[in-house]
């Protein structure tokens, strides 16, 4: 057992970073995530199809174009890169914050998916209710559809996580493979099967990988379970 | 307290245009399904916004299309009882009591959440949650619910429509004595003539989204002609009543009205009691001479004041007993062979065991002890 936890500190960097990485993709996915969601299974607007089609994007383009449009986007001399650059301070390429965004664009779709799913089984007439006793649009969503769309946004929430964690080719691509900065999980095993000898960094750290997938799994699980039980829909 | 509708309101083919002014204690919006009632009650509440007209309750325009006025449904202040009692099911029983109490204004909060609780008889069921609740245990929490937020007016769409008889009998108690013991003004759906008789101050018939008729509850009810086909034969006359006596021996409780005693089987109802009494036009029989050697108990002489013509073969007969009015439905081949016209001399004729719990609005004691 041993050798499994003898972590070298790249090593130890890497499982921190792409869990770092990871949640950071997903808190940040979040609120526009809710919003896109609450946006396609209620809005009634022209584009909406297109705006669907957009979300989707990612899910559908190999992971090699997501990432390199990215860069052509948010890298430093991309209209956006430059601009957060310049005005905010904000710098993804070749930063791990790079690496939360390309993990975050590539999970949107799962995310949006999985919340919008749980918004469109919301039973209305709780809504119109809710109304009737004076609360306002704002109120009746944090007090009715939130807390009955939980199920959903969890879902929708480790669905993110967990892409993010085996999210490889849109990282590469958009802020490369550098140690200790954008190199998660999945770039340190690609970079241990390239060199002579990789073979045990490589297996350690697969099997960490699957490790932290199901314990991640495993919560979404029971913590899903909780909220059903507490919400005992009728 | 009144309250005034006149909209315009489309859908699809189906149009509903009504006008109406209630100042009743409890207003029953009564007609078939699809005659526009519920449309009507969701205008009311803000939950539709109608094509054209004008809504005011209490001097106080919710909606009013030609000035721009639309008063959103959570600005309103009417509390709305669903058919489907729509409780949260995230939250306990006490959670949906005190939903609404977070949006009122302190100063405008009336309702007490002691005197709701004891009102509709709900104590033990606060720390629940509303899945595991019976159908009639939801209602009466919904009911709850909207008290709680301090309403100006209460809308009930249906409340009783999904329950069973027996659940039925359950709440209709609680609406009386909301009826009878709040300050609160009611709206109430309906397409059952027994809910509507024995809670109805007002009544406002719709058919086809139009308002057929409105009044007070007596008048109407004696509009046979007024209510839908399968609802007819429950049509009748209502009177005012009050248990004078029990007679223990047989069973059988002494009712006083302006029309005279009437016995009905025991109610377990204490004397001095009011008991709205529906009689239906199909069980009084007429008698042009006082009946003797009869089985009935009830004979109640009076004045033919109307004849109309009924269904098929069937006429109604209005008699003017001591001012009361009564209904008898008989058939033209009766009425010409006892040649009753308008202004002739008769007695109507009304067995006890016609009378039942859904006509003396009080469960009977036998039911009570079965």
């Amino acid at each position: 057992m041993n050798w499994l936890l003898d972590l070298t500190p790249d090593e130890w960097n890497a499982v921190r970073l792409s869990i770092k990485v990871a949640t950071v993709a997903m808190i940040a996915s979040l609120p526009p995530g809710i919003l896109l969601a609450l946006l396609l299974a209620r809005g009634r607007f022209w584009g909406k199809t297109l705006l669907n089609g957009l979300v989707h994007l990612p899910l559908i383009l190999p992971p090699v174009v997501t990432g390199y449009l990215l860069l052509l986007t948010f890298g430093r001399r991309g209209p956006a890169g430059a601009f957060l650059a310049e005005h905010f301070g904000i710098v993804f390429s070749f930063r791990w914050t790079g690496a939360a965004l390309a993990c975050g664009v590539m999970g949107f779709p799962l995310m949006v998916r999985a919340i919008r799913l749980s918004i469109e089984a919301v039973d209305r007439r709780m809504e119109a209710a809710a109304g009737t006793l004076g609360a306002n649009p704002l109120w009746v969503f944090a007090t009715i559809t939130l807390p009955l769309i939980l199920p959903g946004l969890i879902a929708g929430a480790i669905l993110s996580f967990a892409k993010a964690m085996g999210e490889f080719g849109a990282t590469i691509t958009f802020v490369s493979n550098i140690p200790n900065e954008t190199q998660t999980l999945p770039s340190a095993i690609y970079t241990f099967t390239q060199v002579p000898g990789g073979d045990e960094g490589a297996l350690r750290l697969t099997l960490i990988s699957i490790a932290i997938s199901m314990v991640a799994l495993i919560a979404s699980e029971v913590l899903a379970r909780r909220v059903g039980r507490r919400m005992d829909i009728e | 307290m009144t309250f005034s509708v006149d909209i315009h309101h489309r859908l699809g083919d189906f149009a509903v245009e009504a006008r109406f002014e209630s100042a009743g204690r409890l207003t029953a919006l009564f007609g078939p399904s699809g005659s526009g009632k519920s449309t009507l009650i969701n205008l009311i509440a803000g939950l539709i916004r109608p094509h054209k007209g004008r809504i005011a309750v209490d001097g106080r325009v919710l909606v009013d299309t030609e000035a721009r006025i639309f008063v959103p449904m959570h600005k309103r202040r009417i509390g709305m009882v669903f058919q489907d009692a729509r409780l949260f099911p995230h939250m306990s029983v006490a959670g949906n009591l005190r939903y609404g109490r977070w949006f009122t204004p302190s100063s405008e909060r009336y309702a007490k959440m002691d005197a709701v609780v004891d009102l509709l008889g709900i104590a033990h069921l606060l720390d629940r949650r509303p899945a595991k609740l019976s159908g009639g245990e939801k209602q009466r929490i919904a009911i709850g619910r909207a008290l709680l937020a301090s309403p100006k007016l209460l809308l009930m769409d249906e409340p009783l429509a999904s329950l069973d008889e027996g659940r039925k009998a359950e709440i209709l108690p609680y609406i009386e004595r909301l009826r009878d013991e709040t300050k609160l003004p009611i709206v109430y759906v309906s397409h059952s003539i027994a809910e509507v008789a024995r809670l109805a101050s007002d009544v406002v018939v719709l058919a086809q989204g139009k308002v057929a008729a409105s009044g007070p509850t007596e008048a109407i009810m004696q509009r046979l002609d007024l209510l839908p086909a399968e609802e007819r034969g429950e049509g009748g006359a209502v009177l005012d009543t009050k248990v004078l006596h029990h007679d223990e021996a047989f069973g059988m409780t002494v009712l006083g009205s302006q029309a005279g005693e009437i016995r009905v089987p025991r109610l377990a109802r204490p004397v001095g009691a009011t008991v709205r009494l529906r009689i239906r036009a199909r069980d009084v029989m007429i008698a042009t001479d006082k009946p003797t050697g009869l089985s009935a108990l009830n004979i109640l002489a009076g004045t033919i004041t109307a004849v109309r013509p009924g269904v098929g073969p069937t006429v109604e007969i209005a008699i003017d007993c001591n001012g009361a009015i009564v209904l008898a439905r008989i058939t033209e081949q009766s009425k010409q062979a006892l040649r009753l016209a308008l202004g002739r001399q008769v007695f109507a004729v009304i067995k006890t065991v016609s009378f039942d719990s859904a006509t003396t609005g009080a469960g009977l004691s036998v039911e009570a002890d079965g």
